[in-house]
Order: structure tokens, then sequence, then C-alpha cells
């Protein structure tokens, strides 16, 4: 009876924590939301005038689907490139998987500013990726879309997020017990066969896990934009940034701010149910 | 060196699938040497040995998981062991069942069928036959992860079944059930196999479990084969001390052979070896109880002493000692035994086996 | 185990596109860290003219230095926060039921998949509501309620794979749940622990998203980075990026012996087997 006592006592602290810092918070904004500002100043007037605003001014409905596209752009590619490598790594790769492992580690580890400002030099007009198709006389001008893009933050980003997509996936991929892949050989099924029936359901979990991780960054993602995007390629997250500095209409941000959290929850919901469909435990 | 092996008698004539000179090595270790084999078709074969005799690799380089290092493997008149597992005419029932646990129990017996492209139309009559032969079929739309060892351990089965293999592998696949269920699993196998008359090539460690379904037995030690027979033959004559050992209790005699005659200590009897040292095997139930009754002619009779009795239901084991040698005996319910008394066995029992 | 794969065809063009991708992802890096080194400054090609000249100019670089204690002392006191209440927060899961422990599960891993940007915001909200002054302690405070969600899930991890039955051993031979936690629980905790500090310590110290919205005068690193990159690209920003690679790089090893320093006993094991 006495381990009950402490068992409870222990979660008091990080509950505290939560609902100051975490929960207050939110509920702050979820309040702002719902006020309005006038001549520089908040007013606590109670009203939905700025979420009839996001609906009605067609900008914001399309900075939102520009930033879910560029978001699907981001998780696609990164699954292209993440699935294929940790597919390799897992069935193919031999002993070498543990080195190749930590190879794809690394990259996650290293800043992500440092990463976006490599790519920044590298995709300029005076970038080396120019100067290196000049050099090689594939092109005689700067090419200008390589940079300030949404091709450019696109580029960023699934370099970023492809070692996030791959650890769940490779994991997943682990996780499938050998004797399976032998099983689907002994009853006929050659390789491709095998990976259409067997690996890839098995691995839905893991596929999944990874691509709501990268779709749900990259919404969010405010610094892309600013580093290498340019003016057609601004981000929700952008929006609710300049709301929050010189635009100053802290309300107005709170309220697209709502909106993203509202959107991740629900998304996140889904892909949980779905997980759980898919859980062949 | 030439495997000792006695025909199989399993009715059906032809060979079906030949194991030539098979080797392999693992990196320097050498799970298999120079394994000739043959089995024919429709026999229940069960390769048995300890665990590192070579029985599983043999089993996985039938299956198509592994290759030979040296060797060839042939069936039906055509090269095997070139072929890849999905091409093979042969099916495996795992160790672990290796059911797929996304698919329901009907989804993993028909996947051999649909990813050999089976008639769309023949697929659920031939699945439903299969799930009847195991007696699974109320469980068609489950989940194996729903399903107990036993369970899913059928539907392994019907699962290879259902692709009609002229081979079926299987890899110790009662060892994961309790000792009930283990029996009756056996048996069911055995009359399984009687009636579809599949050739089945099945592996363990357990000599009972072989015994009791085998037409013939193949025991490896250590990467070779020691004996082929059935399991009468292998019993009754085992040809070397390891067999002798392996499969059944029983004592072995070191003795002297000089002209027809074995000499064990002061016991001695007649016997057609050569000349010099021999190793009898004599088994516990060989030995007899003298209590007064008339002793075949050439006898071998003796004193010896109680050590132990161990009660066992129908029958009674001892260990006796005759002369400082401790010998295994089985009899039926004489009571309680103490201190010393007579024992004989006939010399024909006594069987000579090499090393 | 290793026969299934031997058996099967290997395949040359997955692991050319293996290698592509690998290639993808660290010629970035490649040649931020040449570049580093190039006479002509960022950008252009080829490079030439090697010199150090960048890594001098960092090297007296007051600014960025200071940013960089800044940043150390945001990190240090965040792992160690992080550290002690994420071990609260996965003993609580872990073992004991409350009233809302669904909800509490949810909330704390919550900032994990959030964007930086609303849990910044929201914290920013709170300050200005309380007249908290952003300074490095708002900075703090938005990045160890952030990370406890990494701390909580690796703890946990580790609390899962841990034997109970040693803690009750622990019980059985007399020593109180205190005595027990801090001569059992905790000793067995030390790898899950560390490496959780590691990921911690790196993932404050490349912060931006929430301190963006909390900072006050004092620049973390990666701010004052950011602060430079708005004037323009100077090669002097590929030097510290550079360093940074390497710091990182040498941290992600000894994270990596830590991690696998326990399971190489079931690493040698998988190498004997026929």
């Amino acid at each position: 009876m006495y381990t009950r006592m402490y068992k409870g006592l222990i979660s008091l602290p990080p509950m505290f924590w939560v609902a100051v810092f975490l929960l207050l918070p939110y509920a702050l904004m979820f309040a702002h939301s719902f006020w309005t500002v006038r001549d520089g100043i908040i007013l606590h007037e109670w009203s939905t005038q700025n979420y009839a605003k996001l609906f009605q001014n067609p900008l914001y409905l399309d900075v939102l689907f520009r930033t879910m596209r560029i978001a699907g752009s981001v998780t696609l590619l990164s699954l292209l490139l993440g699935y294929p490598l940790a597919y390799y790594m897992s069935f193919h790769a031999g002993v070498r998987k543990e080195i190749l492992y930590q190879l794809v580690i690394v990259p996650l580890w290293i800043s992500y500013l440092v990463r976006g400002y490599a790519w920044k030099t590298i995709l300029g007009s005076d970038g080396v990726l120019n100067g290196f198709l000049q050099h090689l006389h594939l092109t005689k001008e700067p090419v200008s879309f390589f940079l300030y893009s949404p091709f450019a933050v696109v580029l960023m980003l699934t370099h970023i997020y492809t070692p996030f997509v791959f650890l769940p996936l490779y994991a997943s991929l682990e996780h499938i017990p050998r004797n399976l892949v032998e099983a689907s050989h002994d009853l006929g099924a050659g390789s491709r066969a095998t990976f259409l029936r067997v690996i890839l359901p098995l691995s839905l979990p893991g596929l999944l896990a990874g691509a709501t991780f990268a779709f749900l960054l990259t919404l969010g993602d405010f610094l892309a934009p600013l580093l290498v995007g340019g003016p057609s390629s601004i981000m929700i997250a952008n929006i609710v940034q300049s709301l929050f500095g010189t635009a100053y209409d802290w309300p107005l941000g709170a309220a697209i701010s709502v909106c993203i959290l509202l959107l991740t929850i629900s998304l996140l919901f889904l892909t949980e149910r779905l997980e759980k469909r898919w859980a062949f435990r | 060196m030439p495997a000792i092996s006695s025909p199989s008698n399993s009715g059906t004539a032809g060979v079906l699938l030949e194991v030539r000179e098979v080797a392999k090595r693992f990196g320097a270790v050498e799970v298999l040497k120079r394994v000739s084999l043959e089995i024919a078709a429709g026999e229940f074969l069960t390769l048995l040995g300890e665990s590192g005799s070579g029985k599983t690799t043999l089993l996985r380089l039938i299956a198509g998981f592994e290759q030979p290092t040296s060797g060839e493997i042939w069936m039906d008149g055509e090269r095997l062991d070139t072929l890849p597992p999905y091409k093979r005419r042969v099916n495996t029932v795992f160790q672990s069942y290796a059911l797929f646990p996304h698919l329901s129990v009907r989804d993993n017996v028909s996947y051999g069928l649909e990813v050999s492209g089976t008639a769309k139309t023949e697929i659920p009559a031939r699945v439903a036959d299969a799930l009847r032969m195991v007696k699974m079929e109320e469980f068609a739309a489950q989940r194996p992860a729903r399903l107990s060892g036993g369970q899913q351990q059928r539907v392994a089965l019907a699962r290879a079944l259902v692709n009609r293999p002229k081979l079926l592998l299987l890899d110790e696949p009662l060892s994961a059930l309790d000792a009930n269920l283990r029996k009756q699993m056996q048996s069911e196998l055995k009359s399984l196999q009687r009636e579809l008359g599949i050739t089945f090539l099945f592996v363990t460690h357990d000599q009972d479990e072989a015994m009791a379904l085998s037409d013939r037995i193949a025991l490896l030690k250590g990467g070779a084969l020691e004996q082929v027979a059935s399991p009468r033959e292998i019993y009754a004559h085992p040809a070397t001390s390891y067999t002798a050992r392996f499969i059944g209790q029983t004592n072995l005699l070191r003795t002297e052979v000089k002209n027809g005659t074995a000499r064990w200590g002061s016991l001695q009897w007649a016997t057609p070896h050569a000349d010099g040292n021999a190793i009898f095997s004599l088994r516990p139930a060989a030995i007899h109880w003298h209590t007064g009754e008339t002793v075949p002619w050439g006898a071998a009779r003796f004193r010896a002493g109680i050590r132990q009795q161990i009660f066992s239901g129908d029958s009674e084991h001892l260990e006796i000692d005759f002369e400082g040698h401790v010998l295994r005996v089985r009899l039926h319910t004489p009571g309680l035994l103490s201190g010393e008394q007579e024992f004989w066995f006939s010399p024909l029992d006594a069987v000579a086996v090499r090393e | 185990m290793s026969g299934s794969q031997r058996g099967m065809s290997r395949s040359p063009l997955l692991a050319i596109y293996a290698v592509l991708v690998f290639a993808f992802l660290y010629l970035p890096i490649a040649v931020l860290i040449i570049y580093s080194f190039n006479g002509e400054g960022v950008g252009g090609f080829p490079p030439k003219n090697f010199t150090v000249r960048w890594y001098q100019v960092l090297l007296s670089d007051g600014a960025i230095w200071d940013s960089v204690v800044n940043s150390l002392l945001v990190a240090v006191g965040t792992v160690a926060f992080s550290l002690v209440f994420g071990l609260l927060a996965a003993l609580a899961l872990d073992r004991a039921t409350f009233p809302g422990k669904a909800i509490f599960r949810r909330l704390v891993l919550l900032p994990l998949i959030l964007p930086g940007i609303i849990t910044g915001l929201s914290l920013l909200m709170f300050a200005v509501s309380v007249k908290l002054q952003l300074s490095l302690l708002t900075v703090f405070i938005g990045m160890g309620t952030a990370l406890i969600s990494v701390a909580t899930t690796e703890l946990y991890a580790g609390l899962q794979k841990m034997d109970r039955a040693q803690e009750e051993a622990s019980l059985d031979l007399g020593a109180t749940p205190w005595q027990t936690f801090w001569r059992v629980t905790l000793p067995n905790l030390k790898l899950s622990l560390i490496a959780a500090g590691l990921l911690i310590f790196t993932l404050s110290m490349d912060e931006i998203a929430v301190t963006f919205f909390l900072i006050g005068r004092d620049n973390t690193l990666p701010l004052e980075i950011w602060a430079r990159l708005r004037r323009g690209i100077t090669p002097e920003i590929n030097a510290v990026s550079s360093l940074i690679f390497g710091v990182s790089v040498i941290l992600i090893l000894i994270w990596y012996r830590i991690r696998t320093s326990s399971t190489g006993a079931e690493a040698q094991e998988l190498l004997e087997r026929p």
C-alpha cells in the first residue's frame, strides 16, 4: 500500500508542469483567437471574426493548401528516398547494416540550420550548383529557380526529413521475422511478390509513423521558407510568425495556430486509428 | 564413408529425392560432411539427431534456403539445388509456424495457390478442403495471433499441403507443443501422410517421435549419416554404439572375443563375431530376472546386486551391479527387489556394434 | 538467418539507389565543409585557394562565442530539468494508475509532434500575460517543455526493458522503495539516462523554432547564426557550421557506443549459429 501512495505522488511534478506550461498556454492561445486587435492593442472582446476572416479571405486558404502540397511533396519524396534505403539495409545489406544505420543517423543530429544553410549556399545564383553547371558548360547563366522557390523549400525539407521517415520504417522492417520471408518463398512467391504481399503490408505501421511525422513537422515549418523560399513559397506558419511580429495581430495569429493545432490532432487521431488496424500483433 | 542403410519398404516404388554427396560449410565449420541419401516416393522419413548434427541444415538445403557447398540434390530425375525455393515442388512446415500475421487463416492457406496463378475459381474449394483436413474450418476468418500453438501448427500444415507438393518438409513442428497434444498430433500426422501418400521428410531430436512416425529413420551425427533404417531395424540392429545409445536405452558391453566366445568379466557367451575386441549392445528389456524357469540353452547367467529400482507404471527400471559394471534392466512388475539376484540374457539379443 | 539472404538474389540496382540516397544526404554537408576552406568565399565552382582564414575570423568573433556560452547554459539546464521531470513522468506512465493518465500521456508527447512554432507562441502569450520578461529563462522554459517528451519517451522505453523481478527481489531482501529506486532502478536506467541526456543536449543546442519567439537580448548560437544570415552569407558561417557538424559527430559516436555496449552480448550470440 505504501507503493501505491509513492506511485501517485511521482506523477505530480510533471503533471503540474504540463498543466502550467502546456495546458495553460494552449488555453491562452485558444482564448486569444476569439479576441480582436485595434490600433495596436489587443481587446478582450469575444468574437469569432478571426475565424470568419480565415475562411472568407482566400489568401489564407491558398497558403494553407500550398503548405499542405509542400508537406505532401516532402513526405512523398522522403518516402521514395527512405523506403528503398531501409529495405536495402534491412534485407540486403548483411553485416554492413549496422554501420549504414549510423550513417543515416548522423545527418539527423546535424543542426537544422546548418543543413538549411548548406542548401542555401548550394542553390543560389552564385552558389555551388550553378557554378558547377556553368563550369561544365551545361548552362550559360545562373538558373534562378533553384533558390527562393517552392522547389528549394521542398528540396531542403526532404533532405531534413528523409532520416526521420527512415527510422520508424527501418525499425518496422527489422521487426519482420525472416522466416516469414522464407515461408513466402517456400510457398512459391518470388522476391517481388514477397515484397508486395508480405513485407510491404507488415511495414505499414512504420511507414505511417514516419510519414505522419514528416508531414506534420513540414506543415508547421517556418524557417525553411525564410531560408531558401521566396514570396511564392510562403507557408502558413510564416503568416502566423509575421502576425506575431511586424503585422501585429496576435488574435488572428492565434486563430491560425488553433487551426494548425486542430489539424495536427485530427491527423494524429486518424493515424492512430489506422495504426491500430494495421498492428497485427 | 557410405551410410549404412537398408532399403525402404514403403510400398510405392521409385526414388523421389536424391541427396548426392552434399556438403555444407559455414565459414570454417563443416556442418554437413558429404551426405548421400535417397528418399522414396510416398515414404515418411525422419532426420534424427542432436542439435548441431546437421539435420536442420539438410532440410534447409532441400527447401532451398541454403546452397550446398558441394554436391547435388535431385528430385524426380531433375536437378533441384540450382532452383530457388519458389520454384521447387517442395513445401515446408516451419518450427515456428511462420504464419503471416496480417492475413487470415484462409488467406494464409491460399497464399501459395495465389502466387502460383491457380485459377481463382479453384482456390476456395481447395482451401476449404485443406482446412477440413486439419480440422480448422471454423477458424478460416481468424487471424493467426488469436490461435493457440497447436492450432497455428495445423494451419501451417494446411498452408503447405494445399499446394500438393511432391515433398513436404517438417522442421520439428511438434517441439513447441505439450506432451499430450504432441502425441495426438503425431498420430494425426501419421494418418494424414498415409491418406495423402505425400512424401514426408520430418526433422526431430526426439527418438520416440522418430520411431513412432517413420517408415525409415536417418540418424545424423556431427554432419554425417550414422545409420538409415526402419525403426524396428535400427532398434534391433544398431550399427554403432552411438546409434544404440541414441535410440532407446542400452547397455554397452566391451568384450574380448576368442574362438567364437565373447568374454566380459567372468561372463561369456557364444558369438559368430571375429576375434578381437567387440562391443555388444544389450537392451535393458533383454535382461531377464531368473525366477526358477528353464533358461534357454547358451544363455549367459550371472548374479548381480540391486543398486536402484525405479517404478514406472507397468515396468520396473533396475540398476544392477555386476563385477563393478552397472547394467540397466527393465522388468515387468516383480515387486520390490533387493540384495543379490540372478539374471540372464540370450546371446542372440547381444548385438555387435561398431564404435 | 544469413542463409536466407544468401539464397535471395542480390539486387545491384537497389544498392546503387542506396548509394545515391546517401550521396543526397551527405553532399550538402560535404560542400559546406569544403567551402569553409575556400579562399574565394561561398559559392562558385570549383573551390580554390585553400585557407583557414575563416576559422581564424571565427575564433576572434566574440559575439558567436557569447552565444555559444548562452546555448550551453540553456542546454545543460534543459538536460537536467528534462531528465528529472521526464523520469518522473516515465515512472508515472509505466507504473502508476491515476485519473487522467491517458490524457497526460498524450499531452506530454504532444510537443514532440507539434510544430515548434505553436509551442513557442503559446508560451510567448503565457509569458506576456504573467508579465515575464523574455530572456534565457523563458527560452529555458520553452525548451524544457518541448524536450520533456523526448526524455519521457526514451526513459519509458528503458523502464519497459527493465527486469521488474530485480526490484521485487530488492524489496524481498528488505530494501524500502526509496532504497530500491536508488540501488536498483536508477543503475538499470543508466544507459537510457545517458542516451536521453545526449539527445536532449543536441536538440537543445540546435533548437530554433521555440527559441525564436522566446528569446530576449541574449542570443543562443542558432539564433546568432540566424541573425547573421539575415545580413548575408559569409564563409565564416560555413566555418562555424562545420565545427557544429564535427562536434555533433563526436556526440553521436559517444551516444552510439553507449547504446551498443548494452547489446554487445546479444550480438556475440548471433555470430554462432550453424
